[in-house]
């Protein structure tokens, strides 16, 4: 594959064509906060957290869609990407109930530390409050729509690592919601394998396990990634 | 991957329903499509029909009954969370059961001039919470108040009914209403500059029959075509890039670029999509075309698939739009009958065919890559853009995609030359273009100009304000497009002649406000539209949306959470974090109107504003 080469704040990078943005910088060594994205899955590109700015453009680009070119001159970390990241997350938490003082995920939450991160110390708006449900039905795992960020990552890790698609999105605008099979209480769903991944790709505490205490119900989303490396893996030695 | 159901097995009925779209099934188990991988593009098409299946099952029963939803998922391998997810995206499928009439009522900005919240009152009284709902913009703001009855049934039906009041309504509730006779008369209504010999794009609406083939050769049809299948494809492409043409959808980009990006793309087969899921508030020119003259939107897709080197085109159609729906029908039955569609076209090497596909109520799918979702059988959801549709659109294929008044400018580009075309209008606008003027003026419907009239000039062509009341606002482009005022009656109504006074032509909506109008309503009306319109993947749209329409109502209501000035700096924040970062147009559009009437039009009650 053909080299690309690029300018990443400032520094001349390298990239193999067909990388991402998002893995140009990180390889280089810039950091860039995301919350839809997860290793091992597909890009929808939909919570617009890993914003970069092109220089010369009016518009910010998606690192994690965008893939690299020659000549493209971006910033990680102006003052337009930080702010933009703020607000998108000031934003997300004033959507449904995201109170972390009485979260089981307080301490190792994805939004909660993407919050930090991008410095969103207060919202401006008053909370929507929402009526979202839970649903306990399933014999292991139960989900929270009052802590969920319709990052799809469950729909993402059901359909295109355990091969399930139990989950998927329903309704439109702020009426959205994930939805298992016909939009049934998830214990009744025909297609559920229990297998958990769902569990470990969500970035808050939308998805849990039953009966965790907060310290167990720390979440680990890297072993999708794991888990897609060792089939390439394997599928190399066939 | 296996498939599990659960749940009430299909009646006879609805597997009847389902089989009618998507055929028999191979065999007598339950087992349907078997996606593979090696199957890939075409096991994508099949998978597409299931728009068409909702819609079937939809006119059937009034809803989608859990057996019908079931027994699609079955016949295209479709797991039942994705195909509810599907069903439950789009505003015209329901998954409750519903009573099998129900009257769509367009309470939108031209509508609700025009008093169409007295008709939902009344409706209200008359046909409880069940029997009615609001919907957004229907299209027939020159007829405002607008409304649409659907019914279900065996012989399913949908009827426009504008100008409505809720006597005209009830009865086309309770009554089979047959399609007017007439074909042409209704028409001319919307159309006044009728009669007139200076016409291109409207020359033939209400005049020429739209449902004979022969009509529209016989007034010069279909001689384009004839013409470009023997100057060859390059010429095609080399004529509407000397015409200068640029889309009449809103966005304005070069015809001609699109179409030899499409036609030098490796990669295979080849699309044209025909988007004439003409949503956005206050236009109607497109369903004018369709219903006037259907043959030239077809004859412009025809050159188009000729151009680009495709053999398949889809024509994506509002599901709000019944008569334009069936004229389009019969004219593509009409034209395959006639060899003008299908296999070796007029006797060439050309083989080219149009599906019509129709939505079910989401404005989002007018953008681009929403549509191709749409076709494709998925939601709504715009995609990242790059790659662009002439690289990836279409399942995964270069597509071209031309809106309805585009395609109708092609054969006219042809007839003329491409050179005589660019020297219509200004130097930057070139061509005729259509205008859709409604509100408060004395004769609405759709306009025929060159470019460069100004908004003046064209208001005086409409007759000018009913009642000799002043202007108080002009809503320019739709609702993604922006406000001016009357002081601003002097703009030139080109593509670089709004770019100047930063306003933008968009789908060419000239919606005039006299000064009773309550600007603040109107303002109101838009971002609920836009928050109700939001398809909900990105952040910025979903949330953002919700928070614009919120503030402006506190700030309405005159109860703000902070000073005036704070409050308007955060609208402007909301707009910004929009336009900035979300993925499609719509979210980026979002604060246009409300941002430019804050500009200049002072729009919130003075009491607001103390506090």
């Amino acid at each position: 594959m053909a080299d690309k080469t690029l300018t990443i704040n400032g520094q001349v990078v390298q990239a193999q064509e067909g990388q991402t943005l998002l893995q140009a910088a990180r390889e280089a060594g810039f950091p860039i906060p995301t919350l839809c994205h997860l290793e091992g899955l597909s890009d929808p590109g939909s919570c617009r957290v890993c914003m970069v700015e092109q220089t010369g453009s009016s518009r910010l680009l998606p690192a994690c869609t965008t893939r690299v070119s020659d000549h493209l001159v971006i910033e990680t970390n102006s003052k337009r990407v930080r702010e933009e990241r703020r607000k998108v997350v000031e934003l997300l938490f004033a959507e449904r109930n995201h109170v972390c003082a009485v979260c089981v995920a307080c301490g190792h939450c994805e939004l909660q530390d993407l919050a930090i991160e991008v410095g969103m110390d207060h919202v401006r708006f008053d909370y929507d409050h929402p009526d979202c449900k839970i649903d306990l039905s399933h014999h292991l795992y139960g989900i929270d729509h009052n802590r969920c960020v319709l990052c799809t990552r469950c729909v993402r890790a059901c359909d295109e690592v355990e091969g399930a698609h139990t989950w998927d999105v329903a309704g439109w605008g702020k009426e959205t919601r994930v939805v298992t099979d016909h939009g049934q209480p998830w214990g009744n769903s025909e297609t559920c394998t229990s297998c958990g991944k769902c569990v470990q790709a969500c970035p808050t505490a939308a998805i849990f396990i039953k009966g965790m205490t907060v310290a167990e119900s720390r979440k680990h989303p890297a072993e999708i990634g794991f888990l897609v490396k060792s089939r390439e893996h394997l599928h190399c030695q066939d | 991957m296996d498939l599990h159901f659960h749940g009430p097995d299909a009646t006879l009925t609805e597997r009847s329903v389902v089989d009618s779209v998507l055929g028999l099934p191979p065999s007598e188990g339950p087992g349907g499509l078997r996606i593979t991988r090696d199957e890939g593009h075409h096991s994508l098409v099949q998978r597409s029909k299931l728009l068409p299946a909702f819609h079937a099952v939809q006119n059937r029963f009034g809803w989608i009954p859990p057996g019908a939803m079931d027994y699609i998922c079955r016949r295209l391998s479709v797991p039942p969370a994705e195909a509810h997810g599907v069903a439950s995206f789009y505003h015209m499928f329901t998954l409750k059961s519903t009573p099998p009439t129900v009257v769509h009522v367009c309470d939108d900005v031209a509508c609700r001039i025009k008093g169409s919240e007295g008709l939902c009152t009344e409706l209200q009284h008359a046909l409880g919470a069940e029997g009615w709902k609001r919907s957004p913009c229907l299209g027939q703001c020159e007829r405002a108040p607008a409304a649409l009855v659907v019914r279900a049934g065996e012989t399913p039906s949908a009827t426009s009914v504008a100008p409505a009041n809720s006597q005209s309504l009830l009865a086309a509730r309770a009554a089979d209403l047959p399609a007017s006779a007439d074909t042409r008369e209704s028409i001319r209504a919307s159309v006044p500059q009728f009669g007139s010999d200076n016409l291109r794009l409207l020359s033939r609406v209400g005049r020429v029959n739209p449902c004979s083939l022969e009509a529209y050769q016989a007034s010069g049809g279909y001689s384009a075509l004839t013409k470009g299948i023997l100057q060859g494809p390059e010429a095609v492409i080399a004529e509407v890039m000397a015409s200068k043409l640029m889309g009449r959808g809103g966005a304005a980009f070069p015809t001609g670029r699109k179409w030899e990006a499409v036609a030098k793309a490796p990669a295979r087969p080849h699309y044209v999509v025909c988007n004439a899921d003409e949503s956005e508030p206050g236009t109607f020119k497109d369903r004018v075309l369709m219903e006037g003259d259907p043959f030239a939107v077809i004859e412009g897709m025809t050159i188009a698939g000729l151009a680009t080197g495709s053999e398949q085109g889809y024509l994506y159609i509002r599901g709000e739009y019944p008569q334009a729906t069936e004229r389009l029908k019969h004219a593509l039955e009409a034209a395959r009958a006639a060899h003008l569609l299908g296999p070796k076209i007029l006797g060439s090497s050309f083989s080219f065919d149009i599906e019509l596909r129709s939505g079910a109520g989401a404005y989002i799918c007018g953008e681009e890559t929403a549509l191709f979702n749409s076709i494709e059988g998925k939601r709504g959801e715009p995609r990242n853009k790059p790659p662009f549709p002439v690289h990836v659109g279409l399942f995964g294929k270069p597509t071209v995609i031309n809106n309805v008044e585009t395609l109708v400018n092609i054969p006219q580009i042809l007839a003329l030359g491409g050179e005589a075309y660019s020297r219509i209008g200004t130097a930057g606008s070139a061509g005729p273009k259509l205008f859709c003027v409604s509100g408060h003026v004395t004769r609405p419907g759709v306009y025929e100009v060159d470019f460069g009239i100004t908004l003046g000039q064209l208001i005086q062509q409409a007759g000018g304000v009913a009642g000799g009341k002043a202007i108080r606002a002009v809503l320019l482009g739709g609702a993604a497009g922006s406000f001016v005022g009357p002081d601003q009656l002097n703009i030139p109504l080109s593509f670089e002649g709004t770019r100047a006074a930063g306003a933008s032509l968009g789908s060419g909506v000239v919606l005039v406000f006299d000064e009773s109008v309550d600007l603040a309503d109107i303002l109101l009306r838009i971002a609920a539209f836009f928050r109700d319109e939001s398809c909900g993947q990105c952040v910025p749209c979903r949330v953002g949306t919700v928070r614009q329409e919120e503030l402006l109502h506190r700030l309405r209501s005159g109860k703000p959470m902070r000073s005036y000035a704070d409050e308007l700096e955060l609208l402007k924040e909301i707009g910004q974090v929009m336009r900035d970062a979300s993925i499609c147009g719509l979210g980026q559009a979002a604060s246009n109107a409300v941002e430019s009437a804050f500009a200049t039009l002072n729009p919130m009650p003075k009491v607001a504003q103390i506090r």
